[in-house]
């Protein structure tokens, strides 16, 4: 049995160490907000935060994160800044089919929590999450609206 | 796109059944525990099975198999059409609650379980492609909105003993004025299900100046639900009792498991419950999804070459990409007439100049987000629930009862929102996980959920085709076209799903080279049926996401052979067309004025603008991009796109199908292509297969032009225009054309 701290409670899991953190969540603890798109770390849709710091969960073995504090999409809400997230996302209506999205709020949580003021630069860096329904831009001009700034060099339908 | 539903039309006099049972089934997710009250089931039984003269079901017109009206006032709208991301939901919400008079923002929409209530495409179909959802349905859904409102109004006039005729109604209440009574909807739905329909020819609709939420920027209702990972896909179902299952399908189609070499290895490993040999596949069975996974990609399994391979599509082991497209190239021959008009052949002789060009375009992955599954459940009582993603829930169905031997009325389809779709989720052959989770369920007496991993599912995908365009035209000698001739060597969509030809030409093959609208008097469309084991299917704007390509940048060639701008050649082909002129002026003037370049950008790159047009399900539009080169690499900086679709729902929606149509166009033209090499797709998974990401996304700047034609579609037609576009600024830029997607610019170019 592995201890995880997960959304504020601590949760008994009994995986083998190297089972992935995804398939813990999806499966022994029944939340599904967490997608699994590719299981490589390719494309962020397994996207959760280890200690405030968005992970990819996919290839993230469980055992590495016992006794850290994992927060998935179902506690988004509790977490201040994610909750100033979700409602941009609302504002700026992002989600299309909305499969990356989990993934996409998880991101940006994780950007704002470490960076107030993100420089175009900063938001290049962290929003690197597949959407193959292309809501790239919608994403960027959510995310310069919690960054206090107007959309720079990318971003923002006319 | 060509009906590509793949099911029955309603038979006349089909006897209905649908049962309280299955529609509280059906919505278990959104209504378990709710106090159900309201309109609800049941109606079909009672009248249609009430003996012989009972009347057929005319889809989209009894209310209580669409609507549920709660206490709260809240709205549950069963919707014909499946939410993937094109925002139907929301759409549907607009068309039922305008002539309801109910507040979209207080609906909540489920995908509507089989059956004839919901074929409500003419002339009794339903399906969810071909961006057919509105522009088929948009009055169906509005009178099924107004004809809940007159049961509404009577059921109000009974209770407070009014004449109806004094009654109104506001979002959400019917309207005494002469006495300020109101009565919210919540509280009279019970009473209204009790009241007869009216027929559905003798209610009328609202007046277009007086709608309230129709043409709005209306929020889209699943927003929230999809940023708080509270939105439920097939890969999230969740039965009691539940195994997991994961596949390892041959490599190459057509080969079948003989022999796995460590069976009793994989079977005895962490968590197995069973292993199994399928049609095509292996599969391991466990309590867990990595357990199922781990065991079955260990499994070293005999593939065996099938003994007749006439009937069935087969992949060789020596099919390469590289070999079919130089197969295409070399095809000859006249090729099958789809569309023509005046004289090439003669018109090319008496050209002044002609000009001819090859182009050619890639196999591309769906790639949609949510990889497939299904969850599949054999009841006590024989019955079948099953979750799947689909695009066709008929389709689907009849196809399912012919695999168990299942009466239809013993079956459940839950059709689950889709985690994207692009064309993925229609009946294909081999494509799709259901066979496998019902005969897993069936072996295993558990309920099964198959997830295809990533891997999996680029190995069984269908693909959007690849084909190569022998141009010519002829230009006279103001040079101008007068003749152009397209010959497609390809294989169409609708003929790889059939694994054969059909009786006409696949339509969906030359969309988009045919079907244009430019004034070119002699004009011969054709292909050159060359069939290839690839898997092939219906993809985002189906023969359009090519078709336009070659056409469009084909033209800008013309446009060069005959000294004319490419803009200015587009007007004069299109004189006298009223609408495509507002349009393409509609985009120049968006964009900032039409200029081609190259040019000089204030941060000092090189850059240049194209242009492009396109006529795909029944909407026009035209597009304007602007790039740069840069370390080699196209950069797509600005796309203008305007769209006429006629008349719209929802602008909000309209621009964010614009823009997602716009990336996956870009994707296309810039990275994407499924290769074959021996046999096997070179890759697997996003780190083989790029699709784009949001450093190469452009910003989309989109203006809706309403022209008031015949409303058209809206989730596919923001594609077709970017790849010309795109290609038309790269060439104008380096000189080059270009006539391969995705576009290798020249190096030497920067
Ligand atoms: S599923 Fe983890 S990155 Fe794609
Ligand atoms: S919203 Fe569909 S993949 Fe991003």
């Amino acid at each position: 049995m592995i201890k995880l701290h997960v959304n504020g409670a601590v949760r008994s899991v009994d995986a083998e160490p190297d089972t992935p953190l995804l398939w813990v969540i999806r499966d022994n603890l029944g939340m599904t907000g967490t997608k699994y798109g590719c299981g490589i770390a390719q494309c962020g849709a397994c996207s959760v935060m280890i200690d405030g710091v968005v992970t990819r969960s996919c290839v993230t073995p469980v055992e590495a994160v016992a006794g850290k504090a994992i927060t998935t999409i179902e506690a988004i809400e509790k977490d201040p800044v994610g909750a100033r997230v979700v409602e941009a996302w609302v504002r700026h209506q992002v989600p299309q089919c909305g499969y990356c999205q989990s993934g996409q709020v998880m991101a940006a949580t994780s950007l704002i929590k470490a960076t107030a003021h993100p420089s175009d630069a900063d938001i290049d860096a962290a929003m690197v999450n597949l959407c193959r329904c292309g809501t790239y831009t919608t994403i960027r001009a959510a995310v310069h609206d919690l960054a206090g700034a107007k959309p720079g060099t990318q971003g923002g339908a006319a | 796109m060509n009906a590509p539903f793949g099911e029955e039309a309603l038979p006349v006099g089909e006897p209905v059944n649908i049962s309280r049972r299955r529609f509280l089934l059906t919505s278990a997710g959104a209504a378990a525990g709710a106090f159900v009250l309201g309109f609800g089931l049941p109606v079909g039984p009672a009248r249609a099975a009430a003996g012989d003269g009972a009347p057929a079901v005319v889809p989209g017109t009894r209310v209580p198999a669409f609507l549920e009206i709660r206490p709260d006032g809240m709205i549950r709208l069963q919707s014909p059409f499946v939410e993937g991301g094109q925002g139907i939901f929301t759409a549907m919400a607009q068309l039922v609650g305008e002539e309801l008079d109910a507040d979209p923002a207080t609906f909540t929409v489920e995908n509507a379980p089989t059956g004839a209530d919901y074929k409500v495409m003419p002339p009794g179909r339903r399906g969810t492609g071909g961006s057919a959802s509105v522009r088929t349905s948009h009055l169906v859904m509005r009178r099924l909105g107004a004809i809940a409102r007159a049961m509404l109004l009577t059921a109000a006039a009974q209770r407070l003993a009014v004449p109806v005729g004094e009654l109104t109604t506001e979002p959400g209440h019917v309207v005494h004025a002469a006495s300020s009574r109101r009565l919210a909807y919540g509280d009279l739905a019970a009473a209204a299900m009790d009241v007869p329909a009216p027929a559905p020819d003798s209610v009328k609709l609202k007046d277009k100046a007086a709608f309230r939420w129709i043409g709005k920027p209306v929020a889209r209702i699943d927003v929230r639900a999809k940023s708080t990972g509270k939105a439920v896909y097939a890969i999230d179902a969740h039965v009691d009792g539940m195994l997991h299952a994961a596949v390892q399908h041959a490599p190459r189609l057509g080969l079948e498991p003989g022999a796995i070499r460590n069976e009793a290895a994989i079977a005895a490993m962490k968590g197995v419950h069973s292993v199994h040999r399928l049609p095509g596949a292996v599969a391991v069975v466990a309590e867990r999804f990595w357990h199922a996974r781990r065991a079955v990609e260990a499994a070293e399994v005999e593939w065996q070459e099938p003994a007749d391979r006439s009937a069935m599509r087969y992949m060789p082991a020596d099919f390469s990409t590289a070999a079919y497209a130089a197969q295409l190239a070399a095809a000859t021959g006249p090729g099958d007439t789809h569309e023509t008009a005046g004289d090439v052949a003669h018109a090319l002789e008496g050209a002044a100049s002609t000009i001819s060009a090859t182009y050619q375009s890639q196999f591309l992955n769906h790639a949609q987000l949510e990889p497939p599954s299904t969850l599949a459940r054999f009841n006590p009582d024989g019955t079948l629930d099953i979750w799947a993603p689909n695009q066709s829930p008929d389709g689907f169905l009849g196809d399912i009862a012919q695999r168990t031997g299942l009466a239809q009325d013993r079956i459940r389809l839950h059709s689950m929102i889709l985690g994207g779709f692009f064309g993925r989720h229609f009946k294909y052959n081999t494509a799709n996980p259901y066979p496998q989770a019902i005969a897993l369920a069936k072996a295993t007496g558990r309920p099964v959920k198959v997830i295809w991993t990533r891997e999996e599912e680029f190995l069984r995908d269908t693909l959007r085709p690849m084909a190569v365009v022998q141009f010519r035209a002829g230009l006279d000698a103001a040079g101008y076209p007068v003749a152009i001739e397209a010959i497609s060597a390809c294989e169409g969509p609708s003929e790889g799903i059939a694994n054969k030809r059909g009786e006409k030409l696949d339509a969906a093959a030359v969309e988009g080279v045919a079907g244009k609208q430019y004034a070119i008097p002699n004009r011969r469309i054709a292909q050159r049926y060359v069939k290839t084991p690839v898997t092939l299917g219906y993809w985002r704007s189906v023969g359009h996401s090519m078709n336009n390509f070659f056409y469009e940048c084909f033209l800008d060639e013309i446009a060069l052979k005959g000294g004319k701008d490419p803009y200015d050649l587009r007007l004069h082909l299109l004189e006298g067309n009223q609408r495509l002129t507002t349009l393409l002026k509609a985009v120049a003037e968006l964009s900032g004025g039409w200029k081609s370049g190259p040019f000089v950008a204030p941060d000092g790159s090189r850059r240049a603008r194209g242009v492009a047009m396109s006529s795909p399900f029944g909407s026009e539009t035209a597009a304007i991009a602007e790039v740069s080169i840069e370390a080699g690499e196209v950069r797509v900086h600005d796309i203008w796109q305007a769209i006429d679709p006629g008349s719209i729902v929802n602008p909000a929606i309209v621009a964010a199908q614009v823009m997602g149509a716009s990336a996956l166009g870009l994707s296309q033209v810039l990275v994407e292509a499924a290769v074959y090499r021996d046999g096997v797709p070179v890759a697997r998974n996003f780190d083989g297969y790029a699709v784009l990401r949001p450093g190469r996304m452009a910003r989309v700047h989109t203006r809706i032009v309403e022209s008031g034609e015949k409303i058209g579609g809206i989730g596919e037609p923001g594609l077709p225009a970017v790849p010309p576009a795109v290609a038309n600024a790269v060439a104008r830029l380096t000189g080059t054309p270009m006539r391969t997607m995705p576009l290798v610019p020249p190096t030497a170019a920067t």
